[in-house]
């Protein structure tokens, strides 16, 4: 890999992109257009956060990269091992040792700290895009804070359904201006980018998008009065391996008994977690 | 537990990644990059055209790691341009100086300097050659030697770097829909994110660098019903374009090397008014595409027009056609579908399990 520069952007690409994140930085949840350059791994498997990440890392960071909760997901092991084999930098599959931390779909259990950058990997930057597929017109609504689109959206699942049916990337009212997805992380992670100790920033490589949301900025999920926001819920269900209920959970099948049972999705945190009581080595 | 265990994801890459080189070794054959350059043009014009990066060793070399897969190879392109530096434009350069390996036009029997009919599959008979099954380095040589030794067949009454434009004959007699000559600086869309409305010079690079396979089927689409642009080809060129660049506090333009294109300008009638009467004109379409890529650069002259007409079809709808045209985009989202995507189906099952359970109020 010696034959690339370091962190595998040329120089100007990585400041192009440092400004363009900067300009997200200062308007909350605003989509800003960055010419997304062509990546060694798939458009679509995580190279809006991976030209973040290249354009942040520097030789002191500490790398972490997760997958729907896990360090050891294909995709992670990729990316992680993209960054390594370029910067060299040293990775970890700790949050709290991290500098830097590449997520798709999850931000961690372990709350994150003011030291800290969280990057979002997104597939679909526009919360709009759902009700309207010409992008010159999402961009014209956005410019006018015109949201009745989302609000509309919403309303009709409650109508249809008796409760909102959109999982995962539940749009957000960031600052009480842009209406943002959040990247499909789960309702369950939305709270945790309001108020943030940490820099939270997103990446759309395919749709070429930065945005952000800096620390402790106003972040609320799109709610009625009537029919308030609700995160996914696990009633009377526990991770069968640590026992723990307030996190998220993977529904699992035992491969002989056919039982279902859930275990922690945050794979680092269950490590960590069992290791603190002594019990070692999850598998 | 599947592909995401809570640990092993590691150890499953490397093994198959082990595998994928293990496949393209197995049968102990070997052909060398230069073989695959000297060979496989048509697969090199096309991955370079897509990947828009014009060097045929490094098409060759992602041709042989692909193992022949088109979609891979412009990906490793695409990802290798990413590390270059790109330190300089080149100056404006005229198809009329193109050194004209073939040259045709379906608009006129005779045109000045005559039909090129060059290099083409187009009068061949698609028919399998058996004899290609056995052929040995010692007949390509004796092949080779046989048409060396030919005689050369008429030359062009005009001189090949210096073909007028078919267009040029129709331009003279005022039936084409004149436009000011536009020189100004194109938008780069490897620099600048694209945004809409779009330039015309934007629209040309994304349909340049687009996958052959969705350009033609755009194209035909926009044939067959869903656009109004109904051309004629007036001119498909191909052949090696001289390229120059100009350093900043220089005015001496500099030869850098020439690229092989292909240059179709389609006629497409038009409505124009003169004088206050409705007239028919000619536009123009514009397609061209790094290598030899004949359909391609026919189906692009017909979007280039179509989009810019917009109409209430997908083909001339420039969001539509632009934003789904590139290789390296669709096929990586598509298939990004293989990751895991358990979080958000989870949260997608909790919903749809808590609907079914309570049901819905009858309206």
């Amino acid at each position: 890999m010696n034959k690339f520069p370091f962190a595998f952007l040329d120089e100007q690409s990585k400041k192009e992109i440092r400004r363009a994140i900067l300009k997200g930085v200062a308007i909350p949840g605003y989509q800003v257009p960055f010419a997304s350059r062509e990546m060694p791994i798939g458009r679509g498997w995580g190279t809006g956060g991976l030209q973040i990440t290249l354009a942040l890392v520097g030789k002191e960071d500490v790398l972490k990269v997760i997958d729907q909760g896990s360090d050891e997901s294909v995709n992670a092991v990729n990316i992680k091992k993209l960054v390594q084999n370029t910067t060299g930098v040293q990775t970890t599959i700790h949050t709290s040792e991290a500098t830097l931390i590449q997520s798709r779909h999850r931000i961690p259990e372990v709350p994150l700290r003011s030291d800290q950058i969280l990057v979002l990997q997104v597939p679909e930057p526009e919360p709009l895009r759902r009700v309207e597929r010409s992008e010159f017109k999402t961009k014209q609504l956005h410019a006018e804070k015109e949201y009745s689109g989302a609000w509309l959206w919403l309303f009709e699942q409650i109508m249809r359904y008796n409760q909102t049916t959109q999982g995962a990337d539940y749009p957000v009212l960031v600052h009480e201006r842009y209406v943002m997805n959040p990247s499909p992380i789960p309702r369950f992670d939305n709270p945790k980018i309001n108020d943030s100790d940490a820099l939270i920033l997103f990446g759309a490589g395919r749709e070429k998008k930065i945005y952000a949301v800096p620390p402790y900025t106003k972040v609320e999920s799109l709610a009625f009065d009537d029919y308030p926001f609700e995160i996914e819920k696990f009633e009377g269900k526990a991770c069968k391996v640590t026992g723990l209920t307030n996190v998220f959970l993977d529904e699992m099948t035992d491969e002989v008994t056919g039982e279902t049972y859930y275990v922690c999705n945050d794979t680092s945190f269950m490590q960590e977690y069992l290791e603190k009581r002594g019990t070692v080595n999850v598998r | 537990m599947g592909y995401v265990a809570v640990t092993g994801g590691q150890e499953a890459i490397e093994a198959s990644l082990q595998h994928l080189s293990y496949e393209r070794l197995k049968d102990g054959k070997f052909i060398d990059v230069q073989a695959l350059k000297a060979t496989m043009r048509g697969f090199l014009d096309q991955v370079m055209s897509e990947s828009s990066l014009y060097s045929e060793n490094l098409a060759a070399l992602a041709m042989k790691q692909s193992e022949g897969n088109v979609e891979e190879a412009v990906f490793l392109l695409r990802a290798h341009r990413s590390t270059l530096p790109r330190l300089y434009y080149s100056t404006v350069t005229d198809a009329r100086e193109m050194f004209v390996q073939r040259r045709i036009s379906a608009s006129f029997k005779d045109i000045p300097g005559g039909q090129i009919l060059g290099a083409s599959h187009d009068y061949l008979h698609r028919l399998l050659d058996f004899s290609l099954m056995e052929e040995t380095e010692a007949d390509v040589l004796a092949k080779k030697s046989e048409f060396e030794q030919m005689e050369v067949p008429e030359k062009s009454s005009l001189p090949l770097d210096h073909l007028p434009k078919v267009m040029d004959y129709l331009r003279n007699e005022g039936l084409i829909n004149e436009f000011p000559l536009n020189d100004e600086e194109p938008d780069d869309v490897t620099k600048e994110s694209l945004t809409f409305p779009s330039s015309r010079s934007e629209r040309l690079q994304i349909l340049t660098r687009g996958q052959t396979g969705a350009i033609n089927s755009l194209g035909y689409a926009g044939l067959r019903g869903y656009g109004s642009s109904h051309p004629n080809v007036g001119e498909v060129r191909v052949g090696y374009q001289p390229i120059h660049i100009a350093l900043d506090d220089d005015e001496d333009e500099y030869y850098i090397g020439s690229i092989k294109l292909t240059e179709v300008e389609s006629f497409i009638p038009v409505n124009v008014s003169e004088n206050g009467k409705e007239v028919l004109e000619f536009d123009i379409g514009y397609g061209a595409c790094f290598g030899q890529n004949e359909t391609k650069a026919i189906a692009m002259s017909i979007l280039d027009h179509a989009l810019e007409n917009p109409e209430n079809t997908p083909i001339h709808d420039e969001e539509f056609v632009l934003l789904q045209v590139d290789t390296v985009e669709s096929t990586g989202f598509i298939s990004h579908l293989k990751l895991p995507h358990y979080v958000t189906f989870q949260s997608k099952l909790e919903q749809v399990r808590k609907i079914k359970r309570e049901g819905v109020p009858n309206e």
